[in-house]
């Protein structure tokens, strides 16, 4: 142990290609052993809950894409969930697999990336990030097809979706959700036995059981720590109750259990897309009591969360009568799941400490808001 | 054996590399900007007018009711209305923008000006490759550079555009029906009032 | 199965010695009525909740702030009137000035369990000098960063927080973003603009602050 005087401060970020995003680590050092952690943010903050209470509930849609920008029809699906809550709105059959569609599809691409950005920063420099990419490519260009933009999606409407899937759109997304399992596999054997991951992932950042529930964390990190919560399956919202859903768990917490955990839920994700793909229904798109312009929910609070890719997203409303939200606030899961980031990486060494926020899978633009 | 799934790992971007010379599949980029992805149907960019016909003053299908300016989340619209009117393509006199400003430096894509218009008027293109050099009034447009013909709009959405033409020729018919309608009626009841007036005694 | 929220509200003021609970109604479709505790027993109220055996909220999902200014109610009320010598009752409208107040509003799940949610609200005294209530970090980590967050953007002090600073405005910056009665500064637009105006008021807003500065 080394005396005051000789530890080293650093502050990691925030331009720096690891952190994911504008993001400060400010780090005590003892040689290269992590003493003290802090994680520094806010320099994303675009303050969107308050543009939220001076727009409409409709124009604040667009902006709950740019919230977690990977992920946006997530995010529009729980935003328009919150809603329906607070307005009593139904939502027809054909949009509900819609929605679940696009939400596999999301936890797909979402998780691709993580795959690619996890191993980059161990050093494999670029060749499984860009074999992710390729993958995510097709399903952006599915989301192009569909709602007009690759990432801005902005297609979840009160009471619905936007707009119906187009000519040929089906077909198309059932061949990319066959071909999917094959290109997991060649990432498994790309990876999966490579020495190097083994000894920089296990045993690498361990986050027990009881301080996982404690600390809010929830996501694919919850369950890598061995913790059975699945929002999925416990609040059942949606028609996800149809689809028979395994939920995989980790047994030590580390770094290597949160990649297997991603793995292994792309693998759910497709068995769930090729279900919904099948039995898609015919109908309307959007609940024909919505309306689009003049939209007064009555006055009262709602809280609606799905589980995004990384986490629990909930919105929580108060609603004054008004157009605009009274008070509008996005629970996000980045941040929550940042708590406990110091914890999980004191005694490990600087190196494996961009590798803990690695797999905690954050968005800068979840955190921030 | 130590090394033994590096060794596996690198056959597979072997093949990767390898197989890119002989399959499609692996090769997945483009020269761009000599060769160029054609956009999907439903791709958006940045808004623009649509007009009927080949003059744009006289066929703009927009009559300045200003409902995109307020629905519009970030406010990039600027609208002001003119002080006369001209007639649309149903025949009715109807006002239109004097003034119609996007700044695209705000604009987001989002979309929402399209889905409230109740006219059909503000359609988004798919031209990106918008740089200019000014940074602050380069990227506003006036209604000049905005509006687009429908024959433009049919090259760049031919789906949409169909469905669009077929609603607002529907419209059109069931107008001139009805004034049709109108007129025969009224040309009725005057012959019933002729035939069915008493003749004035003196 | 989660009991209802007046059983909830009889088992805590039995358990917890001297605590007024509240239950806030909801009238949208959600239905998703609060409990209110006061500020001086909220803390045993949130022990209680994590710890009773049935319930066992063991997650916080989510700590949201929230701004009441102050507003005035206006209702109708019947009042007995004599109107030409008549006497009748005449409907009136009597306006109730209800004192401006900062809260918190605490969403409760069970993982174990896997019910939910409670949701629990505390108050504050005022929005100008008492703005202090009990944190409840020590009971649930995941209200850590939530917490800074809500000092940060409504200014209301956690007593017991580990550590309690600004967490997305810098260090240095004065006010509280999220209050509804907040004024965006005029002289944010840093880099040149073409707007004259805007450079003008800036130059006013710094002549007023003197050498203050940005910060």
């Amino acid at each position: 142990m080394a005396a005051e005087g000789e530890l080293l401060e650093v502050a990691m970020g925030p331009q720096h290609p690891s952190t994911h995003g504008v993001f400060r680590m400010d780090v005590v050092l003892d040689g290269e052993r992590v003493v003290k952690l802090k994680p520094v943010f806010g320099y994303l903050h675009r303050n969107h809950e308050k543009i939220a209470e001076s727009t409409t509930y409709l124009g604040s849609m667009p902006y709950t894409d740019r919230l977690d920008y990977f992920c946006s029809l997530t995010n529009n699906w729980a935003y328009a969930l919150a809603v329906e809550k607070l307005a009593g709105l139904q939502v027809p059959e054909r949009a509900e697999y819609i929605r679940v569609i696009t939400a596999e599809l999301t936890r797909l691409q979402n998780h691709c990336c993580l795959i690619g950005f996890l191993l980059q920063d161990m050093g494999a420099l670029g060749t499984p990030l860009m074999y992710a990419f390729r993958e995510r490519e097709k399903i952006l260009d599915l989301f192009e097809a569909l709602t007009g933009a690759r990432m801005m999606c902005n297609y979840m409407r009160f009471g619905g979706c936007r707009v119906d899937l187009p000519e040929g759109w089906v077909q198309e997304a059932k061949q990319v959700a066959d071909e999917f399992p094959r290109f997991l596999d060649e990432f498994e054997r790309l990876l999966r036995e490579n020495e190097i991951l083994m000894a920089r992932t296990q045993g690498i950042g361990t986050l027990p059981k009881e301080l996982a529930v404690n600390a809010g964390v929830t996501g694919p990190m919850l369950r890598a720590s061995g913790v059975n919560y699945d929002i999925r399956k416990v609040d059942r919202y949606g028609i996800y109750d149809r689809f028979d859903l395994k939920v995989p768990l980790g047994d030590h917490g580390d770094v290597f259990d949160r990649y297997m955990i991603r793995v292994l839920e792309m693998r759910e994700s497709v068995k769930i897309l090729q279900r919904a793909l099948n039995d898609l229904p015919p109908g309307p798109i959007i609940d024909p009591k919505a309306k689009l312009r003049g939209f007064r929910p009555k006055p009262g609070e709602a809280y609606g969360r799905i589980e995004a890719p990384k986490g629990e997203l909930g919105f929580y409303l108060i609603s004054g009568g008004s157009p605009n939200p009274y008070r509008y606030r996005v629970r996000p899961p980045s941040l929550i799941n940042l708590t406990i980031l110091e914890d999980m990486c004191l005694g490990q060494l600087v190196a494996d400490a961009v590798i803990i926020l690695g797999s905690v899978d954050i968005v800068l633009g979840e955190v921030d808001r | 054996m130590l090394g033994e799934g590096i060794i596996k790992g690198m056959t597979e971007t072997a093949r990767n590399f390898l197989g890119s010379y002989v399959s499609k599949h692996r090769l997945v980029t483009v020269q761009y900007p000599e060769e160029r992805l054609p956009p999907k149907e439903a791709a958006r960019q940045f808004p623009f007018l649509v007009y009927d016909g080949d003059d744009w003053r006289k066929g703009l299908r927009c009559v300045a009711c200003q409902i995109c300016e307020k629905e519009c989340p970030p406010q990039c619209i600027y609208i002001r209305k003119s002080k006369d009117k001209k007639p649309d393509y149903l025949g009715k006199a109807q006002l239109y923008p004097a003034v119609f400003d996007i700044d695209y430096s705000v604009c987001m894509s989002c979309q929402i000006c399209v889905e409230v218009c109740p006219f059909d008027a503000i359609k988004m293109d798919t031209e990106y490759e918008l740089s200019t050099d000014n940074r602050f009034e380069g990227l506003l447009v006036h209604v000049d550079q905005l509006a687009k013909s429908n024959e433009y709009y049919r090259r760049i959405h031919p789906v949409e555009a169909a469905e669009t033409d077929g609603r607002l020729a529907g419209q059109k018919a069931r107008a001139e029906a009805k004034t049709k309608a109108d007129a025969e009626a009224k040309v009725k009841a005057a012959a019933t009032l002729n035939s069915a007036a008493p003749t004035p005694t003196p | 199965m989660l009991p209802t929220l007046e059983q909830i509200k009889m088992r805590l003021e039995a358990a917890v010695r001297g605590a007024r609970v509240e239950i806030i109604p909801n009238d949208s479709p959600s239905g998703q009525r609060s409990l209110l505790a006061d500020r001086e027993h909220a803390f045993a109220v949130a022990k209680f909740l994590r710890a009773d055996p049935e319930l066992r909220l063991d997650y916080c999902s989510n700590a949201t702030g929230v701004d009441w200014p102050e507003m005035e109610i206006p209702e109708k009320i019947k009042v007995k009137q004599t109107v030409a010598g008549v006497e009748k009752e005449v409907e009136q409208i009597r306006k109730t000035r209800r004192p401006g107040f900062l809260e918190v509003v605490y969403h409760l799940y069970a993982m174990e369990k896997k019910h939910g949610p409670v949701i629990l609200r505390v108050r504050t005294e005022n929005r100008a000098d008492r703005v202090q209530v009990p944190s409840l970090t020590p009971i649930w980590r995941s209200c850590e960063f939530q917490e800074r967050e809500i000092y940060d953007l409504y200014g209301i002090t956690f007593d017991g927080h580990p550590d309690l600073r600004r967490i997305l405005m810098w260090d240095g910056f004065q006010d509280h973003p999220m209050r509804k009665d907040y004024a965006a500064p005029d002289d944010y637009e840093y880099e040149p603009t073409p707007h004259d105006e805007v450079l003008e008021r800036a130059k006013r807003h710094y002549s007023k602050r003197g050498a203050a500065g940005i910060e």
